[in-house]
């Protein structure tokens, strides 16, 4: 049906895996005990906005639900764009629990209004016991997350990538392909 | 399972099946046409595929050599990768090649026969031209142009044209070298003229024909990559500005306020171009902008609904 719909040029949009998402909670307790690598309670979910008044009705809908959810949980939250015209939803709360169900409340609204092929990646930042930055990067089109390590100068640190990668191992369906491993200057999370 | 907002273009779809019918039957007949006259296949079939082989297997090299395009690594362009970085992220595909040509037209184009080898190259006077987000909207498109497989899909389908091109040239020359050995039947003297007349004739036919079908081919699936690149960063009217843009038509959205020009000069904006059928539509490899920026403001529409 792929090679079909490839023949006659129809490609459908890639849905998004949400449920995978939801091991971030244990992989970040594995993190903390074996490589004291600490979240920094602050995640971001990140997707493409798209023309139109049903994309504007989902937006309204969205910052509604997530202000109640704000209310309840503690965490604050807040929007910006970034250079490349996507749109960022920053979460910020000290539990970890909290801010998954917060990243997926995001998530699953923009689905239900159709708008899951617009969503690029979640972003979970953590660092480790020496100050060092890194965040773990869930891609809804495959299903896996992999660690994007950011130093100054828009280089990477792919040892602590790499190091991260060893220790999550079983936890986390972390990307096989390293050449999906793709970069996220500008993060508004730093 | 996710829903989309987009309504599938089942027209189109089955224009261009039918295209590839036609196309393929019209290979069948020109291979019995062949068999029937009982011209050596083997030879034909041997030269006309290494062709195929080189166009199919080169094709990267070959489309980036023509046009002078390098590859750039992501310290060269980081904005560019970054775009298709996160549009192949989007659109869950393999991340291609990135390549600049370095000329003024503004152009974009996608090669290669696969996901694996593909190359995506834009040209300098692009690059200065669109604006960031339309320029992601072109990248969308040139990728959908990949994820469909356009190169292996043309490729093959103008086997057909090569092949029957090159039977013409050879049989010419058999003709004008003394006839050649092709008829097989003993009273050769006589049949030879008449073999190699009717294959320059079939021939002939056949590529004019199989060059009106890969051109008319072409058109379905440069329409085609329109709507999935469209859809893929969900805004359509992008994708149509910068084909506004590119195609230099951009008089048509007068800048300036018609009110304020002198009464003659406001003329000057209507549109000069009849509508209708015109016989260069036939050859074109692309669909007239009308019909892609047509497409488009449909997409948009449909977009505009609520949920």
């Amino acid at each position: 049906m792929k090679f079909l719909d490839a023949l006659l040029g129809r490609s459908k949009p890639a849905p998004a895996k949400l449920d995978a998402l939801f091991g971030v909670t244990g992989a970040a307790i594995t993190l903390e005990a074996a490589a004291g690598m600490k979240p920094t309670g602050k995640a971001a979910v990140c997707f493409h906005p798209a023309s139109g008044q049903g994309f504007e009705a989902a937006s309204t809908e969205l910052k509604e639900l997530l202000e109640l959810a704000v209310a309840e949980a503690g965490s604050t939250v807040s929007v910006t764009e970034d250079r490349y015209g996507y749109r960022w939803v920053v979460l910020a709360d000290p539990d970890m629990e909290d801010l998954v169900t917060s990243a997926h409340l995001v998530n699953s609204t923009l689905e239900q209004h159709g708008f899951g092929p617009q969503l690029l990646c979640s972003v979970f930042a953590f660092s480790d016991d020496q100050g060092r930055r890194f965040h773990l990067v869930y891609l809804y089109k495959r299903g896996t997350f992999y660690p994007f390590a950011p130093l100054g100068g828009e280089r990477r640190d792919n040892e602590l990538e790499l190091r991260v990668k060893a220790t999550l191992g079983g936890d986390l369906p972390v990307e096989p392909e390293l050449a999906r491993w793709f970069a996220l200057w500008g993060l508004p999370l730093d | 399972m996710a829903r989309t907002r987009f309504q599938a273009d089942h027209g189109l779809s089955s224009r261009m099946l039918l295209t590839m019918f036609l196309l393929g039957l019209l290979y069948v007949v020109f291979v019995a046409v062949l068999v029937a006259l009982k011209i050596p296949l083997i030879l034909v079939l041997l030269i006309a595929g290494g062709f195929l082989f080189v166009q199919y297997f080169f094709s990267d090299r070959i489309a980036l050599a023509s046009m002078h395009g390098r590859e750039v690594s992501p310290e060269q362009a980081p904005e560019l990768h970054q775009t298709v970085d996160r549009l192949c992220a989007l659109a869950d595909m393999p991340k291609p090649r990135v390549a600049i040509a370095e000329s003024d037209l503004p152009n974009a184009f996608a090669t290669g026969r696969n996901q694996q080898h593909a190359v995506v190259c834009v040209t300098t006077g692009i690059l200065r031209r669109l604006s960031a987000p339309e320029l992601e909207a072109v990248l969308s498109h040139e990728l959908s142009h990949v994820a469909h497989r356009d190169v292996a899909v043309m490729t093959i389908a103008s086997f057909l044209g090569i092949l029957a091109g090159f039977v013409v040239r050879s049989s010419i020359y058999a003709g004008a070298y003394g006839g050649g050995g092709w008829g097989r039947s003993n009273n050769r003297d006589n049949n030879a003229g008449a073999v190699i007349l009717l294959v320059v004739l079939a021939s002939a036919v056949v590529y004019a024909l199989s060059f009106l079908l890969t051109r008319l081919l072409s058109r379905y699936r440069e329409l085609s990559a329109d709507r999935a690149g469209a859809i893929l960063i969900g805004r359509p009217s992008l994708l149509a500005s910068a084909l506004v843009k590119i195609t230099g038509d951009m008089a048509r959205i007068p800048t300036r306020d018609l009110r304020a020009a002198e009464p003659l000069n406001a003329f000057f904006f209507a549109p000069a171009l009849a509508p209708g059928f015109s016989f260069s539509s036939l050859f074109a490899t692309h669909p007239p902008l009308e019909r892609r920026l047509e497409q488009l403001a449909k997409l948009e529409a449909q977009l505009g609904r609520p949920a």
